[in-house]
C-alpha cells in the first residue's frame, strides 16, 4: 500500500465539507439502491457509504479494503440522487472517494488494468481508439470469435471473459466521424442551429445511432456542425477518478466547439449529455474557462430533450408497434430527463406505450461495470429483462449506448423477445421521410 | 466483547451473516435519528427463529447486550446500538407468508417493507392503511416495535389498530406467539398490544400477523394555501368539528413548503404561511358531499386557494411531496432535529403558536408540518450538529415545545416512540406509577437487561428530587 493521507487527500478532491454533512441518514435511498437490494447490508447502501466517506474525511477510519470495494461495488446509477429530498450530491462523493482508493493501492487489480488502459490511453485519443475498434471489428467478422465461442474454446479458457467477450457490441462497418461532413447546412431558413457531438465509444460502435440522429436534425431543417477534431467528453474519466484527463478533454471541447455558431449541442449519449451539462460546475474555479464552460453547458441538450422542447408531434406518421421505454441512469437521475422521451413517444399516432414497470432501476451496465462486476451486474439485468418481459413490447428503448448494449446481451441470454433500440432510431422510423 | 465471545456468536449464525468490520459498525452505528450515533461490537443477521433463540441465551449468559433493528429509519434512536451490544438485523426477513382474502389477514416476516405489503395487498382489492413517511423503506417489524403511525392515522389509526398476533424470542430464547386471527379474544392478559411499541425491549420480532380491510374505491385529494398560520389551524378545527373525518389532514408550514419545492418542484407556492393537504375516502357519493363541505370550510376560514386534484398522479405527488418534508428540510440546515409531541386536537392552534414561541425564545430555526388532523405535528429544529452552541438552544427549545404538550394534555410522542431522545420526559408525560410498573415488566421478562437497554427509560432507580435535565444526558453524545 502507497502511504498517503488518505483523509487530505479526501477532503482536497471532495466538492466541499458540507455535502458530506448534507446527509441525515434518514434512509430514504435504501429502496432504490441497487446494490442495497442485493445485500441489505448498510455499507452496500448511499447513507452507509456516506458515513464511512465521512470517517475517513474526518480521520476516524482509514481506508481499508473493504471501503475500496464498497465504493467499488457502487454503480454510480444515482438513483438515490432522486429519491434524496435532502439534495445530497452522492454522485460527487463517491466519484471524489474512487480517487482516493485509485491512489491508495486498494483498487482491484483487473479494473485498475483494464480502467487504466481503456481510459487513460485508448478513449481520449481518437487513433489509437479507432485502431482498437478495428482490431476488435476484424475479431468479430473475421470468424474468429464465432469459432472461439462454437467451439467451447473461449469457454474452456476462460469462463468469464468469454461471457464478457459477448457483451461487448459490435463494431460498426464504417466509423462517424470518417463520413459525416464538417457542416450540414439546411436548405430551407433554419429552426434552429445545432452542433452535434458523435462521442467516443457512439463513433466507434454504434455509428448507426449518430446517422440515424444526424438524419432527424436534418430532417427537421436543423443546420448541423460536426466538427471532426472534436474529442470524447471526458465522462469516464470523471467517474473513474481520473479528474485531469476529464478537464483536459473538456477544455478541449469547449475550445474546437468555441470556433462554431450554434445555439444546441446535441447528443445521444447519456453519459456524455451528463457530464457536458457539468463543465460549467467542473471548470468553476479555472479563471481561463469557467465563464466558457458555463455557456457550453447550458447549450447541451439531449436528443430526445431536444426534440421534446421543439415539438415534432406533426411530423409523425402512424406507427403501430408495441413499445416501452428503460430510463437510462444518466438520463433520468443525472440529467432528470423523464417526461421528455415519454411525451415524444406517446405523441406517435397509434403507438401502443407500455410504462416499464421499475423503469429507472438500473440495467447493470453502468460504465465497464458489467466487465469489472460481471455476477453483479448479470443479477441486475435479469431483473430489468423481467420487468421487460412483462411489459409484452416488441421493442425497448433505451437512450444510452451502455444500456443498448446490456439490454442486448440481456435479451440473448435470458431468452426475451425483444428489439432494443436507441429511441432516435424508432423516432426517425416514425417520421414521414 | 472478546475474540471468544465473537467467535461463538458467529459459529451460531455462520460467518456469512456475521459482520464486525469497522466499516461495518460504523455503518450500524445510526438509524434517522440525528446526534445520536454509536458502534455495535458486531452486527448479524440471522436466518431462523433458533439462531435468535440461541444468540439470545447466549447474551443472558455472557452479558452483552441485543439491539433489535429493521431498516433503521426510526426517529427516537430506537435502533442505535448501545454499549457492549449486538445488532441483530432482520431486514433480509422480507417474505409475505399469507394473504388470507377470507379472514383478510396478511402474515408477513418483520423485514417486510411496508410499502411493497401495501401494494401487494392492493392488487387483491384490499386495503393495509398505516403509512409511516418511510413507508417505502421501513419494516412491518419496525413498525410494530414502534406502534407507528402516519398521514392516514385520523381516518384509519395506526399500527397497533392493524396487528391481530406477534412472534417473538424471548430474552429466555422461548418463542411467545400472542393473538391470532380470530378478531374477539379476551383469553387473559391483552400480551399482544403491550409487545406493540415495545421498542426492542422485551423480546425480536419474528412474525407478524396484520389485519386488513376492504380498499376504499373512492379517493378525493384537496389542496389548500392560507396566508395566515392560524387560519389553517381553524380550519382544521372546524373540519372535526363540522363531524368528517378526512383520511389525510395534513399542514406544512412555509419553511417546510419551500424545502419541499426545492426538491419535488411540482409547483407549490413559496409565498403562502401554510398549506393543508386533505384526503376523503371511501365509498359512493358521501365522498364528493365530504369533500365539498371541507372545501366550504377552508373558504370560510380564509383558504386563499382551493384545488382537488384532478388525477391519480397528480394526487400521488401531492402526497409523495409530504412525505419527503422531513428530509427535504435538511436542504436547509444539515442537521434535523425531528420530535412528534402531540395534543389533543382541540388544543393544536395553541400548540401550533408555542411552536413558532419556542423558536423565538431560543433562537433557534424550526420548521413545522405534521398529521394537524390528530393533533401530532412534527417541529423540526434545523440546526448543524457541529455547532454545540446551536444544539443546546435547540435541546432547551425542544424542553419548552414537550412541556407544554403536557401541560396542555398531550404526549412527548404520537408515532415515533420514546428510545433514546425522548426517555427523560417520560415520567412527567406517563407520571410515576406507570413508569414503575413499566419497570417492572420489562424486569420480569428481561431479567438480565439486556434487550435494547436504555431505551425508553433507564432501570437504574429513579431520581429523587428535581429530574435530569435532558442537556445533561445528551451531553456524552454531543460531545
Amino acid at each position: 500500500m502507497q502511504n498517503i493521507n488518505s483523509k487530505d487527500l479526501l477532503l482536497s478532491v471532495l466538492p466541499s465539507d458540507d455535502v458530506l454533512s448534507q446527509c441525515i441518514h434518514c434512509g430514504m435511498c435504501l429502496a432504490t439502491c441497487p446494490t442495497y437490494e442485493m445485500t441489505k447490508l448498510e455499507r452496500s447502501s448511499p447513507r452507509g457509504r456516506i458515513k464511512m466517506i465521512k470517517s475517513v474525511a474526518s480521520g476516524e477510519m482509514e481506508i481499508s479494503k473493504i471501503f475500496a470495494e464498497e465504493m467499488d461495488f457502487c454503480l454510480d446509477c444515482q438513483a438515490c440522487e432522486t429519491a434524496c429530498p435532502a439534495g445530497v450530491k452522492y454522485g460527487s462523493i463517491v466519484e471524489a472517494a474512487r480517487v482516493v482508493v485509485e491512489k491508495s493501492g486498494y483498487g482491484k487489480p483487473l479494473g485498475r488494468s483494464i480502467k487504466y488502459l481503456a481510459l487513460k490511453i485508448i478513449i481520449p485519443n481518437k487513433f489509437l481508439l479507432k485502431v482498437a475498434a478495428r482490431l476488435l471489428r476484424l475479431y468479430q467478422r473475421s470468424g474468429l470469435q464465432k469459432f472461439l465461442h462454437k467451439s467451447g474454446i473461449f469457454k474452456r479458457l476462460a469462463p468469464k471473459l468469454s461471457e464478457i467477450d459477448l457483451l461487448s457490441p459490435t463494431v460498426s462497418t464504417r466509423f462517424s466521424d470518417n463520413h459525416f461532413q464538417e457542416s450540414y447546412p439546411s436548405s430551407i431558413s433554419s429552426k434552429c442551429k445545432t452542433a452535434f457531438l458523435t462521442g467516443c465509444l457512439m463513433n466507434v460502435m454504434f455509428d448507426e445511432i449518430n446517422s440515424d440522429t444526424v438524419d432527424v436534425l436534418k430532417m427537421l431543417n436543423c443546420d448541423i456542425i460536426i466538427p471532426n477534431e472534436q474529442v470524447c467528453c471526458g465522462s469516464l474519466n470523471e467517474h473513474n477518478g481520473d479528474f485531469d484527463t476529464a478537464r483536459k478533454l473538456a477544455k478541449k471541447n469547449i475550445d474546437v466547439f468555441g470556433k462554431y455558431d450554434f445555439d444546441f449541442l446535441i447528443t445521444n449519449s447519456s453519459g456524455c449529455g451528463a457530464f457536458m451539462k457539468e463543465y460549467g460546475h467542473i471548470l468553476k474555479n479555472d479563471p481561463e474557462y469557467s465563464e466558457k464552460a458555463k455557456i457550453f453547458s447550458t447549450k447541451v441538450k439531449d436528443i430526445m430533450e431536444f426534440l421534446a422542447d421543439i415539438g415534432i408531434e406533426q411530423k409523425f406518421k402512424s406507427l403501430n408497434d408495441s413499445v416501452t421505454y428503460h430510463d437510462a441512469c444518466h438520463l433520468v437521475h443525472t440529467q432528470k430527463i423523464y417526461t421528455e422521451p415519454r411525451k415524444v413517444l406517446q405523441s406517435i399516432p397509434e403507438i401502443s406505450f407500455t410504462e416499464l414497470e421499475e423503469s429507472a432501476w438500473c440495467c447493470g451496465s453502468a460504465g465497464i461495470y458489467n466487465i469489472t462486476h460481471y455476477d453483479d451486474s448479470m443479477k441486475i439485468l435479469e431483473r430489468k429483462m423481467n420487468n421487460i418481459r412483462k411489459s409484452n413490447s416488441r421493442i425497448v428503448l433505451a437512450g444510452n449506448p451502455g444500456c443498448i448494449a446490456q439490454l442486448k446481451y440481456g435479451a440473448k441470454k435470458f431468452k426475451v423477445d425483444v428489439e432494443v433500440m436507441h429511441p432516435i432510431s424508432f423516432v426517425k422510423k416514425s417520421l414521414n421521410q | 466483547m472478546n475474540n471468544q465471545l465473537k467467535e461463538k456468536i458467529k459459529s451460531i449464525v455462520g460467518s456469512k451473516n456475521y459482520f464486525d468490520s469497522v466499516e461495518d459498525k460504523l455503518s450500524y452505528s445510526y438509524d434517522a435519528t440525528a446526534i445520536y450515533n454509536q458502534m455495535p461490537e458486531a452486527v448479524v443477521f440471522p436466518d431462523n427463529e433458533e439462531q435468535i433463540s440461541k444468540i439470545l441465551k447466549l447474551a443472558n449468559e455472557e452479558l452483552f447486550n441485543i439491539v433489535p433493528r429493521g431498516s433503521g429509519t426510526g426517529l427516537s434512536g430506537g435502533s442505535i446500538p448501545v454499549e457492549n451490544s449486538l445488532v441483530i438485523v432482520m431486514a433480509r426477513w422480507n417474505n409475505i407468508i399469507e394473504i388470507d382474502c377470507k379472514n383478510l389477514t396478511a402474515t408477513v416476516q418483520p423485514g417486510v417493507i411496508t410499502g411493497q405489503l401495501q401494494r401487494e395487498v392492493e392488487k387483491l382489492g384490499l386495503f393495509y392503511p398505516p403509512d409511516p413517511g418511510s413507508l417505502n423503506v421501513c419494516t412491518i417489524g419496525g413498525n410494530v416495535a414502534n406502534n407507528a403511525g402516519g398521514l392516514r392515522g385520523l381516518k384509519y389509526g395506526v399500527t397497533k389498530n392493524y396487528v391481530l398476533g406477534t412472534e417473538m424470542i424471548l430474552p429466555n430464547g422461548e418463542l411467545l406467539k400472542t393473538g391470532g386471527k380470530n378478531y374477539k379474544d379476551t383469553a387473559g392478559y391483552n400480551l399482544r398490544d403491550f409487545i406493540i411499541g415495545s421498542e426492542g425491549t422485551l423480546g425480536v420480532i419474528t412474525k407478524v400477523l396484520l389485519k386488513l380491510i376492504p380498499m376504499p374505491s373512492k379517493f378525493i385529494t384537496l389542496i389548500a394555501y392560507f396566508d395566515k398560520l392560524s387560519d389553517s389551524a381553524r380550519a382544521v378545527a372546524d373540519i372535526i368539528f363540522a363531524h368528517i373525518t378526512p383520511s389525510m389532514l395534513e399542514f406544512l408550514d412555509n419553511t417546510t413548503i419551500n424545502c419541499v419545492e426545492d426538491f419535488t418542484k411540482i409547483g407549490l407556492p413559496r409565498n403562502v404561511d401554510a398549506i393543508l393537504l386533505i384526503e376523503v375516502d371511501g365509498r359512493g357519493s358521501s365522498v364528493d358531499e365530504d369533500a365539498e363541505t371541507i372545501k366550504n370550510i377552508l373558504k370560510k376560514d380564509g383558504a386563499s386557494y382551493v384545488h382537488s386534484a384532478e388525477t391519480n398522479s397528480e394526487a400521488f405527488k401531492l402526497k409523495s411531496a409530504r412525505r419527503s418534508a422531513f428530509s427535504a428540510l435538511a436542504r436547509k440546515r444539515p442537521t434535523t432535529i425531528l420530535e412528534d409531541a402531540t395534543v389533543p386536537r382541540s388544543e393544536l392552534p395553541i400548540m401550533i403558536e408555542k411552536i413558532t414561541e419556542a423558536s423565538k425564545k431560543f433562537d433557534v430555526t424550526f420548521g413545522n408540518f405534521g398529521h394537524a388532523g390528530d393533533g401530532n405535528l412534527h417541529p423540526t429544529c434545523l440546526t448543524d450538529e457541529r455547532d454545540k452552541t446551536e444544539i443546546i438552544k435547540a435541546l432547551k427549545a425542544f424542553d419548552f415545545i414537550f412541556n407544554e404538550a403536557i401541560k396542555l394534555g398531550g404526549t412527548i410522542t404520537g408515532e415515533h416512540g420514546t428510545g433514546l431522545s425522548k426517555k427523560e420526559f417520560l415520567e412527567q408525560a406517563v407520571g410515576i406509577p406507570a413508569l414503575d410498573m413499566m419497570k417492572k415488566i420489562k424486569q420480569s421478562i428481561d431479567e438480565n437487561n439486556i434487550l435494547n437497554p436504555g431505551k425508553i427509560f433507564t432501570m437504574s432507580p429513579r431520581c429523587e428530587g428535581a429530574l435530569p435535565e435532558r442537556r445533561e444526558q445528551i451531553k456524552d453524545f454531543v460531545y
